[in-house]
């Protein structure tokens, strides 16, 4: 699955740095950062704005990937979580520096910033986020 | 006016390989070729770790102990012999990942382990100048050597960014000086994965005559002594080169030891010296003062005289892991593991 | 609205079909849905077909026009229509026939679904297949489909106390149902410590808590109700059908452990059709992992939600059990070519409607229901069969 340049390049801000949006309507945050709110509808359109999420937050859910597409071969195998931030929005993202059998529900995790993968050896390098448990 | 550190920050990754491990594989007596360079284990950075993801650590563990809004920074320079991209700069990408961009200047930096010192002393002119009001240093490395050689029981990864100007300043510095000649005691070409060395060549001739004489230059610049200060730290390509060049110029093994990083976790080249100084400003008190002097083959030497400040105060840091503290959490791999992790395994097209 | 019938239906075997190609499969399904029928070329008025990714398994788009060439159509320069929505372009496809003979545009119309997975190798597939959740938030950062699948079945044993068994029992019911199917990829019964010690492929989902990767094909043929008894004895009606959406990433769901685009879908079809879904007897639903079918079964309210896994093992949805949960194999048994799916469900449900389902047949089967998803639940369709009076 290679990534078009483009395509990767302008997710920077939210793959480095949490960049979502903010509902000038109702305050509500999602990310990736969206045109329209999904809770005010017409009323939100112009007025979304940038946001940055605090980077922390817990796990509602996970799964240990043993079978994984080749890009992520060196991983495998690896936990894949859903977090909830405390802005209450919720992404999906790998979990690190923790054994599997560690991970629970509940558990409190931050933002970190690592290799997400690249196009091959001599293709673009792609980063963005993954977390960590809290303090690790 | 006087440049200083701001604030510093450091990464070390989570992964450790003994040197009792690496002998195995090559027949080799680990233990003893560990006890010889007077390392306990090296850090080994994770697979979807490099050079840039521990860059943007160390920044970010730097920005994250000061109220400094990363638009001020004017300048980040990182120093490094292992960047992830022969060309394409490893500080654009650190610079967007602090929120840095887009006004300011940004380069890599490159003179094997000292590359990092270089970048320090670069943003101390740009700040005196008042060309920019802060500048960020890093230096970082995921080195390897070849496996088998000698250097694959010290080639380790981690960094350090120092946040440097003229206000806020945390520790003050004093003086600088170098000494640089034409010494080609380690090198790596172009196209090359491995780096080539020297063997003992990479000794006398080169880390000590350097060190040594970088280091009494800085003497007679601040007018100094050995015992004027509280902490001393050298590159530290293994644990026997530092404690002996400190011995040679008169300090003591307890103004060494804190900054003395390299027996836990090996070389982390330009980022030897700085992750040694982020450990001591860790605990470093208001009127500290630390003599640094880093080296980088063929060959310099960059010597720093450094005052610690009652800003040291301000500085929030616990908002991030201490060096101390990235150094006892760990986990050990197998060879095998770290030969995976360091793409040494001959892998068909992704 | 004008009142739809199923006339005809024909599918392929399902499985790793070596030696026949895209429109092999397709033009099999389709002409034996139009024998079945037994209309001619002259009164088909449009071809639809339910595919989900020719492109990327066969480097071929346009199927459509593809599969009515090759079924001989080419001639009647007739409107044919490639439907996308995910593992459920097969349901969407037929919806969408539907409301063109309900329109009152066309009276008979063909709706196929084919997908030729096995030209690709086995971790491409996977990747294809992963296509369809949301590749710059959940796949660019690792998670796979059946890790997507995987988490909803985390949260579900967190909340409700679902066990690995819960889930295993969804594959023994379905390979023993495959068993009485002779199309079925899988024949074979399996036990319940088979699915518990398969490999993992994202915990708690084993290798066969996944549907296998297929070549296939189905097809209908829907026709005016009005027009439907000069074609057949015994036409199948189409009693109601709800397709509904919802977030394209798992992570942005209301619920978790819902699908809420199930949900909503079968109220819309249950309301359509004046019907409660005590009133259903077979049902296939989208079974692409054990733990889909637990969903499914909970949010078509054929059980209490969290009963789910429970329900099954207690044997609720075996054959002649309470109601009868994917007779056919299921995706896990029969086989996931993905855009036959929606088309070969019906299939089932209308073979069981008749009474022609031979050793798995459902007895006293007078309604029954398809529930298919596209991706992790993005889209769900939902379509109602009633034994024609
Ligand atoms: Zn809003």
């Amino acid at each position: 699955m290679t990534q078009a340049i483009p395509r990767f390049w302008r997710e920077i801000q939210s793959r480095y740095n949490l960049v979502g949006s903010k509902c000038g309507s109702c305050g509500k945050v999602d990310f990736p950062p969206r045109a329209v709110c999904p809770d005010c509808g017409r009323k939100s359109i112009g007025k979304m704005q940038s946001f940055k999420l605090c980077g922390k937050g817990t796990v509602v859910t996970y799964t240990t990937i043993y079978d994984a597409p080749s890009q992520f071969d060196m991983q495998k195998p690896y936990v894949m979580a859903i977090v909830e931030m405390d802005e209450g929005v919720r992404l999906t993202t790998q979990l690190i520096n923790v054994k599997p059998e560690d991970v629970k529900i509940g558990m409190k995790v931050q933002a970190t910033f690592r290799k997400l993968g690249q196009d091959g050896e001599a293709g673009v390098i792609h980063y963005g986020y993954k977390f960590r448990p809290a303090g690790s | 006016m006087k440049a200083g550190i701001v604030s510093y920050g450091a990464y070390i990754p989570r992964y450790r390989i003994a040197p009792k491990t690496i002998g195995a594989v090559w027949g080799n007596d680990g233990e003893a070729m560990g006890r010889n360079l007077n390392i306990r284990a090296k850090s080994v950075p994770g697979p979807d770790e490099d050079v840039i993801t521990i860059s943007v650590e160390a920044a970010r563990a730097c920005m994250a102990k000061v109220s400094i809004e990363p638009t001020d920074i004017g300048a980040i320079y990182v120093g490094s012999e292992s960047h992830p991209y022969a060309v394409k700069p490893t500080a654009t990408i650190v610079a967007e990942a602090i929120g840095a961009t887009p006004v300011l200047t940004a380069a890599d930096f490159e003179f094997a382990c000292k590359a990092g010192t270089a970048a320090i002393q670069t943003t101390m002119g740009l700040t005196i100048s008042k060309m920019m009001k802060y500048g960020m240093a890093v230096g970082a490395d995921t080195s390897q050597g070849a496996p088998g050689d000698a250097l694959e029981y010290s080639a380790s990864a981690g960094g350090a960014a120092l946040l440097v100007g003229t206000d806020h300043v945390a520790a003050e510095i004093n003086h600088t000086v170098s000494y640089t000649t034409d010494t080609p005691d380690f090198w790596r070409r172009e196209g090359q994965r491995y780096p080539s060395h020297g063997g003992r060549f990479t000794g006398e001739p080169a880390y000590f005559k350097h060190v040594v004489s970088c280091a009494q230059l800085l003497f007679k610049r601040a007018g100094s002594q050995p015992q004027d200060y509280d902490y001393a730290v050298f590159h530290q390509p293994n644990g026997k080169f530092p404690v002996r060049a400190a011995k040679q110029l008169g300090f003591k093994d307890a103004q060494v030891d804190t900054g003395l990083c390299v027996r836990d976790i090996g070389n982390t080249y330009s980022g030897a010296i700085m992750v040694g100084l982020s450990a001591i400003l860790d605990e470093a008190e208001p009127g500290d003062r630390i003599f640094a002097v880093g080296y980088g083959s063929g060959a310099g030497s960059d010597g720093f005289d450094i005052t610690v400040t009652d800003a040291i105060s301000k500085l929030r840091r616990d908002a991030t892991p201490t060096v101390k503290r990235m150094i006892e959490t760990h986990e050990f791999i197998d060879y095998a593991t770290y030969a995976k992790f360091r793409g040494k395994i001959l892998l068909r097209e992704a | 609205m004008r009142e739809v019938a199923v006339i005809g239906v024909g599918e392929t075997e399902f499985g790793e079909l070596w030696d026949r190609s895209f429109r092999d499969l397709g033009i099999e399904a389709g002409l034996k849905a139009i024998q079945d029928a037994k209309i001619a070329s002259e009164d088909i008025d449009a071809v639809y077909i339910g595919n989900m990714s020719a492109g990327k398994f066969i480097d071929q788009e346009h199927v459509s026009a593809l599969v009515a060439d090759y079924a001989g159509l080419a001639d009647r320069h007739l409107p044919t229509v490639r439907v996308e929505g995910g593992g459920a372009c097969g349901a969407v496809a037929l919806l969408q026939a539907r409301l063109a003979i309900a329109s009152g545009m066309y009276d008979i119309v063909v709706v196929g679904g084919a997908e030729k997975m096995t030209d690709v190798g086995d971790v491409q597939a996977a990747e294809i297949l992963s296509s369809t959740a949301d590749q710059e938030w959940e796949s660019v950062f690792g998670a796979t489909f059946a890790g997507l699948y995987a988490m909803m079945a985390r949260r579900h044993m967190h909340e409700y106390g679902t066990k690995r068994e819960h889930l295993a029992a969804v594959a023994v019911k379905n390979h023993k149902n495959g068993s009485l199917n002779p199309e079925a990829q899988f024949q074979k019964e399996i036990t319940l410590e088979t699915v518990l010690n398969s490999p993992m492929v994202a915990d708690p989902l084993g290798m066969f808590d996944c549907a296998p990767l297929s070549d296939g094909a189905a097809a209908v043929v829907l026709c005016a109700a009005d027009r439907a008894r000069k074609f057949t004895d015994a036409p199948v009606l189409l009693k109601g059908s709800g397709q509904a959406s919802d977030f394209l990433a798992v992570h942005d769901r209301r619920d978790l452990t819902t699908m809420d685009a199930t949900v909503i879908a079968g109220k819309r079809a249950f309301q359509e059709a004046k019907l409660e879904p005590k009133d259903v007897q077979v049902a296939e639903v989208h079974d692409n992992f054990t733990i889909s079918e637990i969903l499914a079964i909970e949010d078509l309210r054929f059980v209490e939600k969290g009963k789910g896994g429970p329900a099954t093992a207690d044997g609720l949805t075996a054959l002649n059990g309470k109601v009868s949960v994917n007779p056919s194999g299921g995706l896990k048994a029969r086989g996931q070519p993905v855009g036959a799916t929606g088309v070969a469900q019906a299939v089932e449900i209308v073979r069981q409607l008749r009474g022609d389902a031979g050793k798995r047949q459902v007895a006293g089967a007078r309604r029954g229901l398809t529930h298919t998803l596209g991706g992790t639940g993005a889209t769900a369709v939902v379509h109602i069969f009633e034994r024609g009076a």
